[in-house]
């Protein structure tokens, strides 16, 4: 019993190296189960893919804030990752699901525009 | 089995950790990009799940396995990643082995304790039978 406390006590970024998961295997299970054409999936590969989306959440993180244009230094925000989208080429895959903000009268501003080049 | 759309979530709780722990302390993480990281998370999951699956698929296999994710992962430039994960592998599969070995060792406690359990209570039921003989012979007498 008192090992297990010991592995709730390891930290995450301990655990990313190591043989344990933060993340529930058993919830990345049913996202990859989603994916159309998959039927097995072998408990080794399942483990791999749950460490790997951790070590992707620490990777993005720390990259959107290193290279982040937030208004303060010591924060995260959504347009430093939208950037990161953008801007890193491995991210690329983000950029549906982390669109650039555009204010709304700047949108309706381009509609407009667009519209009088058809006229 | 119809999931549900947050079932398709990874869990706040462990996002936030671990995206706290990969920032210098005192960070601040607004709640708009703690919610897109785990969003690029489940994205992530399932890009990295088809890619797998081509690998898969090419050498004509229905199950998907290490060699795949792997793969996967390359061509989804995150090389970065690899041996990380490899030493992870390696961890993992030790300690599944050794739980395994654990089970079985236990189970074969048990068999055996079984038997003697069982051993022990033949014993018993000769002794009641022995002694149901007795008592059957008394009954005799006094009639």
């Amino acid at each position: 019993m008192s090992s297990n406390k010991v592995e709730e006590n390891v930290s995450a970024t301990q655990a990313l190296s190591g043989r344990s998961t933060s993340l529930p295997m058993s919830r990345v299970k049913l996202i990859m189960k989603s994916s159309p054409d998959v039927s097995h999936i072998n408990q080794d590969a399942l483990f791999l893919t749950t460490k790997a989306t951790e070590l992707f959440v620490q990777h993005l993180a720390q990259y959107s804030f290193r290279k982040g244009c937030g208004k303060e230094r010591n924060a995260l925000g959504y347009s430093d990752l939208a950037k990161a989208a953008e801007e890193a080429e491995p991210f690329h895959f983000l950029t549906d699901i982390l669109p650039k903000k555009i204010l709304a009268r700047d949108y309706l501003r381009s509609l407009e525009e667009r519209t009088e080049d058809s006229d | 089995m119809a999931e549900r759309p947050e079932d398709l979530n990874l869990p706040n709780a462990v996002i936030t950790r671990i995206i706290k722990e990969a920032l210098p302390d005192g960070v601040n993480v607004s709640k708009e990009a703690r919610r897109a990281i785990s969003q690029a998370a489940s994205v992530f999951v399932l890009y990295a799940t088809s890619c797998a699956n081509n690998f898969a698929m090419k050498a004509k296999r229905k199950t998907l396995n290490a060699g795949d994710v792997m793969a996967a992962i390359e061509e989804m430039e995150f090389e970065r990643f690899l041996q990380p994960l490899q030493e992870a592998l390696e961890a993992y599969k030790k300690s599944q082995k050794g739980k395994k070995e654990a089970s079985e060792l236990k189970r074969k406690d048990r068999e055996r304790k079984a038997d003697d359990d069982n051993d022990r209570s033949r014993e018993e039921d000769i002794e009641e039978e022995q002694d149901d003989d007795e008592g059957e012979a008394e009954e005799e007498v006094e009639n």
